[in-house]
């Protein structure tokens, strides 16, 4: 018996035109990278970090499972990125690559597959651990699909600023998971990721500044200008090194996390500082990458050490002691 | 009544072997990932309600 692939045409005696190959839909790993594992990875450190420093108890297994949807559902908000941002993905030749831009996905494959597994997601999480880390959870999807996706980032040049709280908002999840309740340590750990993302984002968006000028997207650089931005990289930068040891200060974080958010923090500061003097040809995008790089590598030492000191028991007071 | 003559057409044409692969491939996806929300089902079952759960009068 012969396969068969579905065709369509419009009105009596029209011709019949055959979708392309994709019509039957794409390979496995393309349904993967809807749901932007990179991201998904990240996802579920932060919200392990934000279950560790949790006061409570989690049994093994539905913390697993907590985690799975949280990762889920951080992978079905990326999937309804990628379905309502596939114009300008083409554009940009850093996202013209993906499943549905490239044509191995249709769009309306991509929007089913983000709404059940979005739904799924929040249900399975509900119903394995409560319902605050479920809303916490929709909220989560919902905020980066359409406040950020559909709204902000077309709209404004704080678009990432404001739409960074859904990437900051996993720590805060997990603590939900474990305690049921939502504390001072995740919403400390909410605000590092916050204030991380707009010198980690800009720093990449004074690279492809081309890039998003020509999609109509506009980022900082863009609209305010390449030395506005950079001097902004440093505002938030010197912001952020403090606030990295704001755990320090309030007990749950001990040495090697103060070591490490000190250390770190300053680096951040010292990047955005040559990403400030460089500013012609070579020397200006490396800086930026550099940046970028770095903010990447701080983030996530800043909360390796955390799980290290809670999960491993490493941690030594530095104050209160 | 409905004249199929009128309506839109529907028109089928032969898979490349290509294009069975890949959808073989993801039905198989489709079939662990089912076999998969299973497993997690009955974990979370034992895991809420203790292996105590059967454990009761008809």
């Amino acid at each position: 018996m012969s396969m068969t692939g579905l065709t369509n045409t419009i009105g009596p005696g029209a011709e019949t035109p055959t979708f392309p190959a994709v019509s039957i839909g794409g390979d496995v790993p393309d349904y993967f990278a809807l749901l932007k594992p990179r991201v998904m990875v990240l996802v579920i450190f932060t919200a392990l970090v934000g279950m560790v420093v949790s006061h409570g108890h989690v049994q093994p297994a539905i913390g697993v499972i907590s985690l799975l949807m949280i990762a889920v559902g951080a992978g079905a908000s990326g999937c309804l990125n990628m379905w309502w941002d596939a114009d300008i993905d083409a554009v940009m030749t850093r996202t013209a690559k993906r499943p549905i831009p490239d044509g191995r996905i249709r769009p309306d494959e991509a929007l089913s597959f983000g709404l059940v597994l979005s739904v799924g997601s929040v249900l399975v999480l509900g119903l394995a651990a409560n319902w605050l880390a479920a809303g916490l959870l929709a909220f989560t999807i919902v905020f980066y699909a359409v406040i950020y996706s559909m709204w902000l980032k077309r709209a404004t040049a704080q678009n990432i600023v404001i739409g960074g709280a859904a990437g900051a908002l996993p720590p805060v999840i997990g603590q939900a998971v474990v305690s049921g309740s939502v504390g001072i340590e995740s919403l400390v750990l909410f605000a590092i990721i916050f204030i991380w993302t707009p010198p980690h984002f800009w720093a990449l968006a004074l690279v492809k500044a081309g890039e998003y000028a020509k999609a109509g997207i506009p980022m900082m650089p863009n609209t305010a200008g390449p030395q506005s931005t950079r001097r902004q990289i440093i505002y938030y930068s010197v912001l952020l090194c403090p606030l990295g040891l704001a755990p320090v200060a309030l007990g749950f974080g001990g040495l090697l996390y103060g070591v490490v958010g000190l250390l770190g923090g300053l680096g951040m500061i010292a990047f955005s500082i040559q990403v400030f003097r460089n500013r012609e040809g070579e020397a200006e995008k490396r800086a930026a990458m550099g940046m970028f790089g770095f903010s990447i590598l701080y983030l996530f030492l800043l909360f390796s050490a955390l799980l290290a000191e809670q999960g491993l028991g490493l941690f030594r007071p530095v104050m209160g002691a | 009544m409905h004249d199929p003559d009128l309506g839109p057409k529907i028109a089928y044409r032969a898979l490349t072997p290509e294009e069975e692969a890949r959808r073989r491939k993801r039905s198989l996806a489709i079939a662990l990932a089912l076999g998969a929300m299973v497993v997690l089902f009955f974990v979370l079952t034992i895991a809420k309600l203790g292996p105590q759960v059967l454990n009761r009068p008809l």
